[in-house]
C-alpha cells in the first residue's frame, strides 16, 4: 500500500503537469496573438477573468455555458475509451432537442413532471440512436467514424431545419422558424436560490455516472481493453461490436440530453439555435480532459468561462467575437502536441517505478 | 412547365461546374496529402482561411488573381503547421485535423471581420455560351478560369504521381514509412511538403468561394466542402483524374436544391441541400468494407485502418 500510493499519485501527476503546462503555453501564444492584433494581453486576460469568474453573475453565466459542454464532451470522451474519435456531438444535441420538443408537443395535457421525463427520455433515445449510426458503420462496414459522425452533424441540422419549416412549424414563428412552444408549465425551473437551471446538475451527474461506468464496472474495464487492443479483446471473447454500439448510444444519449435541456430550460422550442456549436466545443473539452469524465467537469467550466467572456472582450477591447474561437483553436493544437510529451520526463518515470 | 424542367437541368449542369470547382481543388489537395500517408481533416479550416485571405487581398490590391495566390499561400501555411505537428510521435493526424478545422475557421472569422461588408473585385469568367440565345444556357456556360486550371492540375498531378521520381517518393512514403526510410527517404519531410502543397490547393479552392461563387465573404461561406473532400478522395480511389469526375458529380448534387428552388419547388429545400452529405455517407458505406482493403489505398493511411 505504501508503494501503491505514490505510484498512483505519480500517474495522476504527469497528465496534470502536462495539461497545466499546455494551458500555460496556450495562454502565452494567445497573448502574443492578441498583442499582434493591438490589444494588451494582460488586460485581455484580466477582462476574461472578470467576465468569466469575477462576480457571482459571471459565475452563473459561465456555469450555464459549462453545463451543455459537460454533456457534449461525453459524446467524444466515451467512444475515446474504445479508441474511436467520434465528433458527432453537434448532431446528437440537435436531434435530441428536436425529438424532445416533438415529444412534449405530442402530450399537451400531461402533467409537467411526466412531460419533462418523457422529453428527457425521447431526447436521450434519439441522440443515442443517432450516434449509434457511426458506431454501426464503423463496426460492420469499417467506415471511418470521425468522418461519418461529422457528416451526420450536417444531416441532423438539415433534418431539423426541414422539420421546423414544414411539419412541425409554428405558423406564428415567421422570421425564425420554430416548433410550437412546449408550454411555460413544462419548462425546467431554476435551482433554488440561483439563476441557474437544472442542466448543470444533469451535466455533473452524467459525468459522475460515466466515470463510474468506465472506471468501476466490468463493462468499463472491457471497453478499456477493447480500446487498447481490439484483437486481444476479441481473443479474450469480448463482444467488441456490442461494446461499440452501447458506448456510442450512451455518448449520444448525453448529447441528446443536452439538446433536451436547451429546449426545456432555455428556448422552450426547437429551432436552429440548437445548433450553437456546443458539440464542437465539447470535442475540445474531451481532448483537454483526456477523455476522463471527472476531469471533464472542471475543463468544461474553464471553457464555459472562456466562451462567456466573448461579449465583454468585444465591448472592452474591440476584439471580434471570433477571438475565443482562436483561443480554443490554439489550446486544442497545443494539447494535441502535448501528447508527444508523455513518458519523456525521466524523473517522473523513475519515481513511478521505485 | 416543360421549359421549367429544362431550366432545372441546365441550372444543374451549370451548377455542376460552378459548385464542383472548389470540391475539385480541395479533393486534389487532399489526394496529394493522402498519397503521402497523412490525412488532413483540417481542410475545412483551410478552405475558410483561403476564402477570407483571397477576398481581403483582392479588396486591398484590386487584383483577384493576387488574392487567389495569397489564399494558396495561407492554405500552405496551415497545411505545413498541420503536418509539422503530426510529425511528432503519438500526435494523431485526425485529431490535429479537427483542431485545425476549428483553428482555421476561428482565425478566418477573427481576421475577416472587417471584410464582411465591402465588395471585392471578382474573378473574371470566360463566356463559352456567347453563341446561345437562351439566357439560362448562357449563365450555365460562364466558366471560371480556375475550373480549367483545376483540370490541368488534375492531369499534371496524376501524371507526376505516376511517372516522376517525386511522385514515386510521395507514394513510397504513403505505402510504407519503413520502406521509405530503408531507401533513405526523409518521410516526415515528404509528408510535410505534400500536406503543405495540398493546403495550397485547398486554399485556392477557398478563394474560388469568396471571389467567384457564391462571391462574398461571410462566416457561413463554407459548409463542409473541405470535409467531404476527404471522403471524395476515398471514392476517387486516390486518382487525381477521378477526383475531377467525382467533384463534378458532387457539384451537380449540391446544385439540385437551389435549381429546384429557382423554378418554385421549395418543399424539402433543406433536404435537397443535404444530398451531398447523404451521398458522401452512402459512398463511404458502399466502398468501405471490414474484410478487404480498398484498391489504391496508401497503406500508411490511418483513415482506412
Amino acid at each position: 500500500m505504501s508503494i501503491a500510493l505514490p505510484q498512483t499519485l505519480n500517474k495522476a501527476l504527469e497528465p496534470f503537469l502536462i495539461i497545466v503546462g499546455s494551458l500555460t503555453v496556450s495562454m502565452v501564444l494567445f497573448g502574443a496573438f492578441v498583442a499582434s492584433a493591438g490589444a494588451d494581453p494582460f488586460e485581455v486576460y484580466q477582462t476574461m477573468y472578470r467576465a468569466a469568474f469575477g462576480t457571482s453573475f459571471s459565475w452563473q453565466n459561465t456555469l450555464i455555458r459549462a453545463a451543455p459542454l459537460m454533456l457534449t464532451a461525453l459524446c467524444t470522451a466515451l467512444p475515446g475509451y474504445l479508441g474511436l474519435i467520434v465528433i458527432g456531438g453537434e448532431g446528437a444535441v440537435v436531434i435530441g432537442g428536436l425529438f424532445a420538443a416533438i415529444a412534449a408537443l405530442a402530450m399537451p395535457s400531461a402533467a409537467p413532471m411526466v412531460v419533462l421525463l418523457t422529453m428527457a427520455l425521447a431526447g436521450m433515445i434519439a441522440g443515442g440512436m443517432w450516434l449509434m449510426i457511426p458506431g454501426l458503420l464503423r463496426h460492420y462496414r469499417a467506415v471511418n467514424e470521425t468522418i461519418s459522425s461529422l457528416l451526420l452533424n450536417y444531416i441532423a441540422i438539415a433534418l431539423l431545419n426541414h422539420l421546423v419549416t414544414s411539419t412541425f412549424r409554428d405558423p406564428e414563428s415567421l422570421n425564425h422558424p420554430s416548433t410550437h412552444h412546449i408550454g411555460e408549465a413544462n419548462m425546467i425551473g431554476l435551482i433554488p436560490g440561483t439563476d441557474l437551471h437544472w442542466g448543470l446538475v444533469f451535466g455533473i451527474v452524467a459525468c459522475v455516472i460515466a466515470w463510474f461506468l468506465m472506471h468501476h464496472t466490468v463493462f468499463g474495464f472491457a471497453s478499456q481493453i477493447a480500446g487498447g487492443n481490439v484483437r486481444a479483446a476479441q481473443i479474450a471473447g469480448l463482444p467488441v461490436g456490442r461494446l461499440v454500439l452501447i458506448i456510442c448510444f450512451v455518448a449520444g444519449a448525453a448529447g441528446g440530453l443536452a439538446g433536451m435541456v436547451e429546449v426545456a430550460a432555455v428556448h422552450g422550442r426547437a429551432n436552429d439555435t440548437l445548433n450553437a456549436n456546443y458539440g464542437y466545443a465539447g470535442i475540445l473539452v474531451a481532448f483537454v480532459a483526456r477523455n476522463n469524465p471527472l476531469t471533464i467537469i472542471p475543463v468544461a467550466v474553464l471553457l464555459g468561462g472562456i466562451r462567456a467572456s466573448s461579449g465583454l472582450l468585444q465591448r472592452a477591447h474591440e476584439l471580434p467575437d471570433a477571438t475565443v474561437l482562436v483561443m480554443q483553436g490554439i489550446i486544442f493544437l497545443v494539447i494535441l502536441f502535448s501528447e508527444t510529451l508523455y513518458g519523456r520526463f525521466s524523473r517522473l518515470q523513475k519515481q513511478g517505478v521505485s | 412547365m416543360e421549359a421549367g424542367w429544362w431550366g432545372v437541368l441546365i441550372a444543374v449542369l451549370g451548377g455542376t461546374i460552378r459548385i464542383g470547382t472548389p470540391f475539385l481543388f480541395v479533393s486534389l489537395g487532399e489526394c496529394l496529402t493522402e498519397k503521402s500517408g497523412r490525412i488532413n481533416l483540417g481542410l475545412e479550416g483551410t478552405l475558410v482561411m483561403g476564402a477570407m485571405t483571397g477576398y481581403a487581398v483582392s479588396l486591398h490590391s484590386g487584383s483577384p488573381w493576387l488574392g487567389v495566390l495569397c489564399a494558396g499561400l495561407a492554405g500552405m501555411m496551415l497545411g505545413a503547421l498541420h503536418s509539422w505537428l503530426c510529425s511528432f510521435q503519438r500526435v494523431n493526424d485526425i485529431a490535429v485535423g479537427i483542431a485545425m478545422m476549428l483553428f482555421g475557421t476561428g482565425l478566418a472569422f477573427f481576421l475577416g471581420k472587417p471584410y464582411i461588408q465591402p465588395s471585392a473585385p471578382r474573378l473574371p469568367s470566360i463566356d463559352l455560351g456567347a453563341w446561345s440565345d437562351i439566357p439560362q444556357l448562357k449563365a450555365a456556360l460562364q466558366i471560371n478560369a480556375l475550373f480549367l486550371i483545376g483540370i490541368v492540375v488534375a492531369i499534371v498531378l496524376g501524371w507526376m504521381l505516376k511517372n516522376t521520381a517525386w511522385g514515386l517518393k510521395v507514394r513510397v512514403a504513403g505505402e510504407s514509412a519503413d520502406a521509405a526510410r530503408a531507401l533513405g527517404l526523409p518521410v516526415d519531410r515528404i509528408r510535410i511538403m505534400s500536406t503543405a502543397q495540398g493546403g495550397f490547393l485547398a486554399g485556392i479552392g477557398g478563394s474560388y468561394l469568396s471571389l467567384y461563387y457564391p462571391f462574398n465573404w461571410s462566416e457561413g461561406l463554407s459548409s463542409g466542402q473541405g470535409l467531404m473532400a476527404v471522403a471524395l478522395v476515398i471514392f476517387a480511389r486516390w486518382q487525381p483524374m477521378a477526383c475531377l469526375w467525382v467533384s463534378l458529380l458532387w457539384g451537380g448534387a449540391a446544385a439540385l436544391g437551389p435549381s429546384l428552388q429557382s423554378v418554385g419547388i421549395t418543399g424539402g429545400y433543406y433536404i435537397f441541400n443535404a444530398i451531398p452529405y447523404i451521398m458522401t455517407l452512402a459512398v463511404m458505406i458502399i466502398t468501405c468494407s471490414p474484410r478487404r482493403t480498398l484498391v489504391g489505398v496508401p497503406h500508411e493511411l490511418t483513415v482506412t485502418r
